[in-house]
């Protein structure tokens, strides 16, 4: 299989104008990471200042969704692109979504921040959320890194991550459960919890989505619901 | 997880056809064709078969061969010196490079659109109902009246002329024109219609009309288009066949040449990395 390569058009503008929606989505990639990693600390430290800045930024990512789609629109106006090319933009216009909406989960989980932080609580006595919490992060550096190198073999690989981060979601919910049967007090912070697990989870979904869509850019293949 | 390393989109470098060049219920076939002009050698033992009501779209480069490889359709290359084609070109089994063919009993069996419309300089009725005259289709005037409506129908321009059918041909606009030359072609009752490049001298609503025809004729006829547009290809046909310095690359599905072509040098082009 010879290396993706977007370049070697014989008009140079649209080499241009494939790498940079290409640098875009990277950027957008790395924005939301950002996004998920400070969501994360905010709320096992209960910093709700830090979730603050998460929320505030969230509009950042929505900007960035939108430039990125008319960019996109753009391109497949003017270039009518084929083949590997329009594979690329269409993976691009349907990965800023999943992007934007792993945005948006962060934003929920710096939400639940707050709401802990209030109550003077944090996520510390829930080991779970740090276990989903750290493969999540993994899943999204791996989906984002497979999408770098157009590395089809990596984006297959992470989205069997997903599947563990799964299963390890659905062992979390029960032992939430069993924390609320055994002190009915903490309901109302384990609900919070199971919110923010749930948050988790979707990232994974959406990381995964991220990798189908690398396969599909790269094999011409569409993985999505095999 | 179903994807599995084999199965990824290896682009084929070989100089073998790649793709679905067989058809079972072929209209045409075609083995081993090799075409020379003189010595150059312009088509290299391509191989495929045309489907009974299909259109198959031919690109490729400028020079690569496509429009020489039309016209050993119907045999337009005899009149050009020092061309010679090898090979074997079947229509509904019988062999159209046979001493025994009549050439100009082939040509109304096999139409043909050109780049530019070329109507006779004559009226709108003449144009159309001379074809059915000559080969004997018609001799009463009912009966061509009837050929001449048929035919301008079909080539949706009935609407536009029927008030003036004894106006010449050539003061038509050129879309017009160039559905003319269609009527013409089908005015004969054909049964595979080729087009070279039949839109490039026309504005993208006569284009449009043109690639909206094809698609109504191809009920009833079976369409070959040499085409430099590679949206058009990707419009209007069922197959696409890539053609590169007198090699067939590839043949496939439309739809998958144009998301998913399985050689590289069809990847090349259609992305317009060469041309």
């Amino acid at each position: 299989m010879a290396k993706m390569s977007f370049e070697n058009h014989i008009t140079k503008q649209f080499d241009e104008e494939l790498e940079e929606i290409r640098t875009r989505l990277m950027e957008m990639g790395g924005k939301v990471e950002e996004q998920l990693q400070n969501a994360i600390l905010a709320i096992s430290d209960a910093n709700s200042q830090l979730a603050e800045q998460v929320i505030l930024a969230d509009q950042s990512i929505d900007a960035m969704e939108v430039d990125i789609d008319e960019a996109c629109i753009l391109i497949i106006a003017r270039r009518q692109p084929a083949a590997s090319d329009l594979r690329l933009v269409m993976m691009v216009t349907k990965a800023v979504n999943d992007l934007e909406r792993i945005g948006d989960e962060a934003r929920k989980i710096a939400n639940h921040a707050i709401i802990l932080s209030e109550e003077n609580e944090s996520s510390v006595g829930y080991p779970e959320v740090r276990h989903i919490a750290t493969s999540v992060t993994n899943l999204l550096a791996h989906a984002l890194d497979a999408f770098a190198r157009f590395d089809s073999d990596a984006a297959i690989r992470t989205i069997e991550e997903d599947q563990q981060v799964d299963l390890d979601y659905k062992t979390a919910l029960r032992e939430v459960a069993t924390y609320m049967m055994e002190d009915p007090r903490s309901i109302s912070r384990a609900i919070n919890i199971l919110w923010v697990l749930r948050s988790l989870e979707r990232i994974g979904d959406h990381a995964k989505n991220l990798c189908e869509q690398i396969v599909f850019v790269v094999k011409g293949k569409d993985i999505r619901h095999c | 997880m179903k994807l599995k390393s084999e199965q990824a989109l290896e682009l084929d470098e070989s100089h073998v056809t790649v793709g679905q060049s067989f058809c079972d219920d072929p209209k045409m076939t075609m083995r081993n064709v090799d075409v020379f002009y003189s010595d150059k050698q312009a088509i290299y033992d391509v191989n495929i078969d045309i489907a009974k009501n299909e259109v198959i779209a031919m690109i490729g480069p400028s020079g690569c061969g496509k429009s020489t490889f039309l016209r050993t359709l119907n045999r337009m290359n005899d009149t050009v010196e020092g061309c010679r084609v090898d090979g074997q070109i079947c229509m509904d089994g019988q062999d159209l490079y046979s001493p025994k063919l009549d050439v100009v009993e082939l040509r109304a069996r096999v139409g043909m659109v050109f780049q530019k419309p070329n109507p006779f300089p004559k009226s709108i009725r003449d144009n159309v109902t001379y074809g059915p005259k000559i080969h004997g289709l018609a001799d009463t005037r009912v009966d061509l009246d009837e050929i001449l409506e048929k035919s301008l129908r079909k080539a949706g321009l009935w609407e536009e002329v029927k008030d003036r059918l004894d106006q010449p041909g050539t003061g038509l606009s050129g879309g017009q024109q160039q559905r003319l030359c269609i009527a013409r072609a089908i005015a004969v009752s054909p049964e595979v219609i080729l087009m070279d490049e039949p839109c490039s001298a026309l504005d993208p609503i006569a284009t449009a009309k043109i690639e909206e025809l094809i698609k109504e004729l191809s009920q009833n006829f079976t369409i070959a288009i040499v085409t430099h547009s590679m949206q058009q290809a990707a419009r209007v046909s069922h197959r696409t066949a890539y053609f590169h310095l007198g090699k067939l690359i590839e043949v496939n599905p439309t739809e998958q040449v144009f998301t998913m072509p399985k050689h590289q040098l069809t990847e090349a082009y259609i992305t317009g990395r060469f041309g």
